[in-house]
C-alpha cells in the first residue's frame, strides 16, 4: 500500500498540446480517488501517467515515496484494470488471473492459493476453467478485478472499468468495487465520466476540465459547495439549472421573479451587475404541495410548464425563460463543454410525484432561497462559496472513512 | 431459403468444385496410365498402372527427383522458416512503434513483391556465380526471402494491427518487461497469422521455377520444379508426360496435407473475448 503524490505534472503531446497541466494531488494511503470529466479533460491520460504507459513531460510522479518518473510500468508495482478489461484470450480464467504472479516466478502452491481466494472473493470459482470468450461481460469484469488483486500491489487503477457494462449490471458492480476497495483497504485511483459512480465510489472526487483540476474534495462538498459553473454544472443529475439575474440591493431579479438574498450573501455579490444564479433542480417544489411554515423561506412564482417527465418515485418539469444574449452565449459554451449540448435555456425543476402539474399550462412553484449560489458570469467563480462549510463536509468524509478501515 | 433457392445452390456450388478440381483429377489420372494408353483418348486409364510412380521413384528418373525433392523441402522449409521470424519482428515493430520510415518500409517490400522475378534472374545468375552460391542451398534461399519477406511482413502486420494495444499494456502492468510481453501474449494471440503467413510462405517458395532453373546445374540444389522441366521420355520419340504427371501428384500432396494439419490453426477469430466483443 502507498500514497500517491503527484507534483505540477505536465503532459504535452507533439503538437504541444497540453493534455494535463499543472495537476498537482495527494492521494492518501487507502484512499478512494475519483478522477472525473467530460470526455477529453485529461483522466485516462493522468491516470496512464501514474501507471506508467504514458510518459510524463515535466512534474514529478511520487508512489509510496519514491519518484517513479523513469520507471517502468512493471517496476511500480500497481495494478490496473482496463476499460475493455485486456484479459488474454489465450489462456484460462485461472492462467488470466494467474498471470502476474507466474511473471513473478511464484511457487506453484502459492499461485494456487492465491488465485483461489481471488477468485473466491469475485465469485469466479466455477469459471477458472474456461477461456475469456465464453464469459458474459459482468464475468470478464470480474476477471480483469481478480488479476488486479491477485498480487499484493501498492495501489488499483481503473480506467472507466463499468463503461462497457449494461445499466443494470454496472450498478451491481459498483457496489462491488466499493466493498472490495474497503475490504482491501488499497489506495485505488478510478477514472469515470459517469458521475453515480463518482459520487457514490469516492472518499474524494477530482473534477478535470481540459487538463487542469477544478476542484478536489468529497462528493457532498463538490454537490453543495462547487467553486464555479463548470463544477456546479458537471455534478449532479439533472444539472444545476443557471438563470441569469440582475443584482439590486440584496435582491436577484430572475426570469422567474425576485429572488430576495441573506445578508452574507448579498454582501458577497454586493457591487455587481449581471450573475448566474445555481439553482438545483431539487430546490423547487410544487407551491401547492409547500407546508406554510415552509413557504416564507423561498420565494414562490407562476411559470408556463413545457414538458412534465413522471419517473414513478419522482417529477421533472421542464421550464424555458428567455436569456439575455451576453450570459446565453456563455451558457451554451458551459452545457457544450459538459457534453449536454443544451438546445433551449430551459430550467429543470424537481416537483413532488404526487404534483397535478400539467403540461402546456401555468403552474405555481417554490423556490427554496437558502441554497442557491451566485456565480460571476465571466469568470465562472462561484460568488456565494462557504469554503469552511465545504472544507468541514470533507473532514467529515475523511473521518468516516478512517472510522471505517 | 426456398428449396429452389437451395438446389440452385447447390448445383452452383458443384459446377464450381467440378471446374476447379477436374485438371486435379485429369492430372491423377493422367498418372496412372501407361506409357502405351496416354494417347487413349478417355478420361480414364483402360487399366490402373503405377509404372510412372515406378520410374520417378525407383526407376530411370528417380536420380533427377528424389534428391530433387529432398532440396525442394529443405529450401523451402528453410527459407520459410527465416521469413517468419523476420516477418514476425518486422510486423510487430511497424504494427506497434512509430518510427521514421516506416511507410518507405512498407511500400518498398511492396514494391520487391511486384518486381518481376525474371528481370532479377540474369544478374543474380551472374553474381551467385562470382560468389560462389550459384547451385548451393542458399543460392536459393536468399532470392526464396525476398520473394516471401514481402507478402509475409504485409500479412503479419495486419495480424498484429488486429490484437489490441492493451493486450500489451496490461502484460507490462502485470510486470512484464517488453520482450515477455511479446513472447507470452503478443505472440500466442498471433498464432494464426504466422500460421497462415508460414503456409503462403511456403507456396510462393515451392512452386518457384524461373530461380530454380536458373541459379541451379546439378542435383546439389535444383528443386523439384526445375527438375520436372528436365524430364525426358525413353527415347526422344516419347514424351515424359506420364512421369510428369506422377511427379506433379507428389509434389501436391504435402501442400494438400500442409493445409489439412494447421487448417484449424488458421481459424481467425482467436482474440474474440479479448476485449468487449
Amino acid at each position: 500500500m502507498a500514497s500517491i503524490e503527484m507534483r505540477n505534472i505536465v503532459k504535452k503531446y507533439g503538437d504541444g498540446f497540453p493534455a494535463v497541466n499543472d495537476v498537482s494531488m495527494d492521494i492518501a494511503d487507502g484512499e478512494f480517488m475519483i478522477l472525473v470529466g467530460p470526455s477529453g479533460c485529461g483522466k485516462s491520460t493522468l491516470l496512464r501517467m501514474i501507471v506508467g504507459l504514458e510518459d510524463i513531460t515535466s512534474g514529478d510522479m511520487v508512489i509510496g515515496g519514491n519518484r517513479v518518473n523513469d520507471k517502468a510500468p512493471r517496476e511500480r508495482n500497481l495494478s490496473m484494470v482496463f476499460q475493455n478489461y485486456a484479459l488474454y484470450p489465450h489462456l484460462s480464467v485461472f492462467e488470466n488471473i494467474a498471470f502476474p504472479l507466474r511473471l513473478a516466478k511464484a511457487p506453484e502452491d502459492e499461485v494456487k492459493r492465491k488465485v483461489t481466494e481471488a477468485s473466491d472473493v469475485l465469485e469466479l470459482g466455477e469459471h477458472l476453467d474456461r477461456k475469456p470468450a465464453n464469459l458474459s461481460g459482468g464475468q470478464r469484469q470480474r476477471v480483469a478485478m481478480g488479476r488486479a488483486i491477485v498480487r499484493d500491489a501498492d495501489a488499483f487503477l481503473f480506467d472507466e472499468p463499468l463503461s462497457n457494462l449494461d445499466a443494470k449490471l454496472r450498478g451491481q458492480m459498483r457496489t462491488e468495487i466499493s466493498r472490495l476497495q474497503r475490504r482491501l483497504g488499497i489506495t485505488t485511483v478510478y477514472v469515470t465520466h459517469d458521475q453515480t459512480e463518482a459520487m457514490t465510489l469516492g472518499d474524494r472526487v477530482c473534477v478535470l476540465r481540459k487538463g487542469v483540476i477544478q476542484q478536489v474534495a468529497s462528493p457532498r462538498e463538490l454537490y453543495e459547495q462547487p467553486v464555479n459553473l463548470f463544477v456546479a454544472g458537471f455534478i449532479g443529475s439533472p444539472p444545476m439549472n443557471f438563470l441569469p439575474a440582475t443584482v439590486s440591493g440584496a435582491t436577484l431579479q430572475t426570469p422567474f421573479g425576485p429572488i430576495e438574498l441573506d445578508a452574507t450573501r448579498a454582501e458577497q455579490v454586493a457591487g455587481r451587475e449581471l450573475v448566474l444564479v445555481g439553482i438545483r433542480p431539487e430546490y423547487f417544489e410544487d407551491a401547492s404541495l409547500v407546508d406554510g411554515a415552509k413557504r416564507d423561506l423561498g420565494t414562490t412564482f407562476t411559470a408556463k410548464v413545457d414538458v412534465t417527465e413522471w419517473l414513478g418515485d419522482s417529477q421533472y418539469a421542464y421550464i424555458p425563460y428567455e436569456a439575455p444574449p451576453e450570459v446565453d452565449a456563455q451558457l451554451k459554451e458551459l452545457s457544450r463543454e459538459l457534453d449536454s449540448d443544451q438546445l433551449r435555456t430551459q430550467a429543470i425543476v424537481s416537483i413532488d410525484s404526487t404534483s397535478r402539474i400539467r403540461e402546456g399550462r401555468e403552474a405555481e412553484f417554490w423556490l427554496d432561497a437558502r441554497k442557491i449560489h451566485v456565480f460571476d458570469p465571466e469568470s465562472g467563480q462561484n460568488l456565494t462559496r462557504d469554503e469552511e462549510a465545504g472544507a468541514e463536509l470533507t473532514r467529515m468524509a475523511a473521518e468516516d472513512r478512517e472510522s471505517g478501515l | 431459403m426456398s428449396t429452389r433457392e437451395k438446389v440452385l445452390w447447390v448445383v452452383a456450388g458443384i459446377a464450381i468444385v467440378v471446374y476447379a478440381l477436374f485438371p486435379v483429377g485429369w492430372i491423377v489420372s493422367l498418372s496412372l496410365k501407361s506409357s502405351d494408353d496416354i494417347a487413349n483418348g478417355q478420361f480414364l486409364p483402360t487399366a490402373l498402372s503405377w509404372e510412372n510412380y515406378e520410374q520417378i521413384l525407383v526407376g530411370d528418373a528417380a536420380e533427377l527427383f528424389l534428391p530433387a525433392l529432398r532440396n525442394s523441402f529443405g529450401i523451402v522449409l528453410i527459407a520459410t522458416f527465416i521469413a517468419c521470424v523476420l516477418s514476425m519482428f518486422a510486423a510487430y515493430a511497424i504494427a506497434r512503434l512509430d518510427f521514421t520510415g516506416k511507410k518507405l518500409i512498407l511500400s518498398t517490400a511492396l514494391a520487391v513483391a511486384i518486381f518481376p522475378v525474371i528481370s532479377i534472374v540474369t544478374p543474380l545468375f551472374n553474381l551467385w556465380r562470382q560468389i560462389g552460391l550459384y547451385d548451393t542451398w542458399p543460392g536459393l534461399i536468399i532470392p526464396y526471402l525476398s520473394l516471401t519477406l514481402p507478402l509475409s511482413i504485409w500479412t503479419m502486420s495486419a495480424f498484429f494491427r488486429e490484437i489490441p494495444w492493451e493486450m500489451e499494456q496490461a502484460a507490462q502492468v502485470d510486470g512484464a518487461t517488453t520482450w515477455q510481453a511479446f513472447r507470452k501474449v503478443i505472440v500466442p494471440l498471433a498464432t494464426p497469422g504466422v500460421f497462415t503467413t508460414a503456409i503462403i510462405a511456403f507456396f510462393i517458395a515451392w512452386n518457384d521455377f524461373a530461380y530454380g532453373i536458373s541459379l541451379t546445374s546439378t542435383s546439389a540444389s535444383r528443386p523439384v520444379p526445375a527438375a520436372l522441366g528436365l524430364f525426358s521420355g525413353a527415347s526422344q520419340f516419347e514424351s515424359p508426360n506420364g512421369p510428369i504427371a506422377a511427379a506433379a501428384v507428389i509434389v501436391t500432396i504435402p501442400v494438400v496435407v500442409l493445409v489439412l494439419i494447421f487448417q484449424r490453426r488458421i481459424v481467425a477469430g482467436l482474440t474474440n473475448g479479448a476485449v468487449k466483443g
